[in-house]
């Protein structure tokens, strides 16, 4: 019907008569560093909390995610260990990469993280995610997700099965208690270097800087 | 000012007793719901640390004003509505801020987090808990209008609006509860209880599967420790009144929770049977078969 072209930048406003103030949707500032809590009985309580509530966002990026729903359902049932499934990135806490990763789909992965509030863990599901796995000179995938996302735990295998993604689990919970799992803050802190990454394999970037 | 000061002490008490045994209700039916799926479910004092883990996340953002109001709206409904029912029908301290009126104030208290959340998940801007908002203020006015006709029927049955008389009135053995003086009343409103109480089948604007969670898309960190606090005050506090309404109160602690558990039971066994309802389906039901015994409730009293 009207092939022209309406270009609109989301930062910018009153240039695009939206009719809404886009300063209300899209965040310019960067994401910034919390330091857990000083008092080391609280720190520990906390993060004993965080490690037996773990809520995975929904969101599978690859065939990987076919590995998901066996641990929800009776046979390994991961709720016994407080891991949850949640559609929402803002209540989410684990975000699980599972398997390859499209440019295409890393975009919508990082906007997913970036909502996703502080402490947040990134699990890399299969050997795609480590080193491109069998898709590892394609066109359109990412060779390895810790450019792009900060990744707590590694879970190796083509397909890993459930067992071994409770495993990673595992692994996931000592290190939140221990107080090692901050890929939330290195993120933050080294925020320029991923955001260059990420910018060097999406051509058509046309994300805001961080979507809070 | 020393009465003042001790109806204060007795409320934080009483809060402090509901909230406790909603989070444990909560998991208990996790576990339930897990038991019927074949699987061996979170540990009962898992919203216990669901709780302490959003209190401990170390960000939160925030869309404006309303945004923050909301949860605090919602959570004052569900802290105003179980302070204004009498808990243990005798007992001193959980008798709460019973008065002559309660009834029609409890009515509106139901209908009033509602309303809190529908305008600050309405701020958040996600179409997700637009949706969720419609949804869930269809299906709960439509709840509303049986529950309504029930209480009506009751209010005409006992010729009073206060609890604590109804609960009085149904003192001295089953025989003399609502259930048995009043049973179409009574099917009325447990119908009604099942709109209201977010369950499957009348779970659709939560829809986990379609729209993430509803109304709180938005919602994180701490604005969720509100609305996780209220999911177990709010829950409580409508057991408490449907006990109090239908199945004649309770003269002690113990009794209280023996019977809102099985109240709640009802519910739960209701939704692993049942599948979802489409949220016209549930409106089209809830006015239809409830709303209509509920009517025959009230016509009966009238003639």
């Amino acid at each position: 019907m009207d092939d022209k072209e309406i270009k609109i930048d989301p930062l910018k406003q009153d240039e695009n008569n939206l009719g809404f103030n886009p300063a209300d949707y899209f965040c310019g500032e960067r994401p910034k560093a919390v330091t857990p809590v000083a008092n080391k009985i609280v720190r520990k309580f906390y993060n004993w909390a965080q490690a037996n509530s773990l809520w995975i966002l929904a969101f599978g990026t690859g065939c990987g995610s076919i590995e998901l729903p066996p641990l929800y359902t009776a046979r390994y049932d991961v709720s016994r260990f407080g891991i949850f499934p949640r559609p929402t990135p803002r209540q989410a806490g684990v975000f699980i990469i599972s398997g390859y990763l499209s440019v295409k789909t890393l975009k919508r992965v990082i906007r997913s993280y970036e909502q996703m509030q502080n402490p947040k863990f990134v699990l890399g599901l299969g050997s795609c995610t480590v080193n491109g796995g069998m898709y590892f000179d394609s066109y359109n995938t990412i060779n390895r997700l810790d450019y792009y996302l900060p990744v707590d735990v590694y879970i190796a295998g083509c397909m890993p099965r459930p067992e071994a993604l409770i495993a990673g689990f595992n692994e996931l919970k000592r290190l939140i208690k221990e107080g090692k799992a901050e890929g939330a803050n290195k993120y933050a802190d080294n925020f320029d270097w991923y955001k260059a990454n990420q910018k060097k394999i999406i051509k058509d970037w046309d994300l805001p800087e961080y979507n809070w | 000012m020393e009465t003042v000061l001790i109806k204060i002490g007795y409320a934080l008490a009483s809060l402090f007793l509901i909230f406790n045994y909603g989070l444990l209700l909560i998991g208990f039916t996790m576990k339930i719901i897990a038991r019927v799926h074949g699987r061996i479910g979170p540990p009962i004092w898992q919203p216990y640390i669901d709780l302490s883990k959003s209190l401990s996340m170390r960000t939160a953002i925030q869309h404006g004003v309303m945004y923050y109001l909301g949860p605090v709206f919602r959570f004052t409904g569900g802290v105003g509505l179980y302070l204004l029912i009498p808990a243990v029908f005798g007992s001193v301290w959980l008798q709460n801020f019973s008065f002559s009126g309660d009834l029609l104030l409890v009515i509106y208290f139901i209908f009033f987090g509602m309303l809190g959340m529908a305008l600050g998940a309405g701020e958040s801007g996600h179409p997700f808990s637009a949706m969720g908002i419609m949804r869930g203020l269809a299906q709960t006015t439509a709840s509303e209008v049986p529950f309504a006709l029930a209480v009506i029927a009751l209010a005409a049955q006992h010729h009073t609006l206060s609890i604590s008389q109804i609960v009085a009135a149904q003192q001295g053995g089953i025989a003399h509860w609502n259930m048995v003086t009043n049973p179409i009343a009574t099917i009325a409103g447990m119908l009604a209880y099942l709109g209201m109480m977010m369950h499957s089948p009348f779970d659709v604007h939560m829809a986990p599967q379609e729209i993430p969670v509803g109304p709180p898309t938005e919602y994180n960190s701490s604005f969720l420790v509100l609305l996780q606090s209220n999911r177990s005050v709010f829950a409580a506090a409508k057991l408490v009144l449907f006990m109090n309404l239908f199945f004649g109160g309770a003269t002690s602690i113990w009794e209280m929770v023996i019977k809102t558990f099985l109240i709640f039971e009802f519910c739960v066994f209701v939704g692993v049977v049942f599948p979802r309802f489409k949220v016209e389906q549930s409106v089209r039901w809830l006015l239809q078969v409830p709303a209509l015994i509920g009517v025959l409730a009230v016509v009966i009293y009238m003639v």
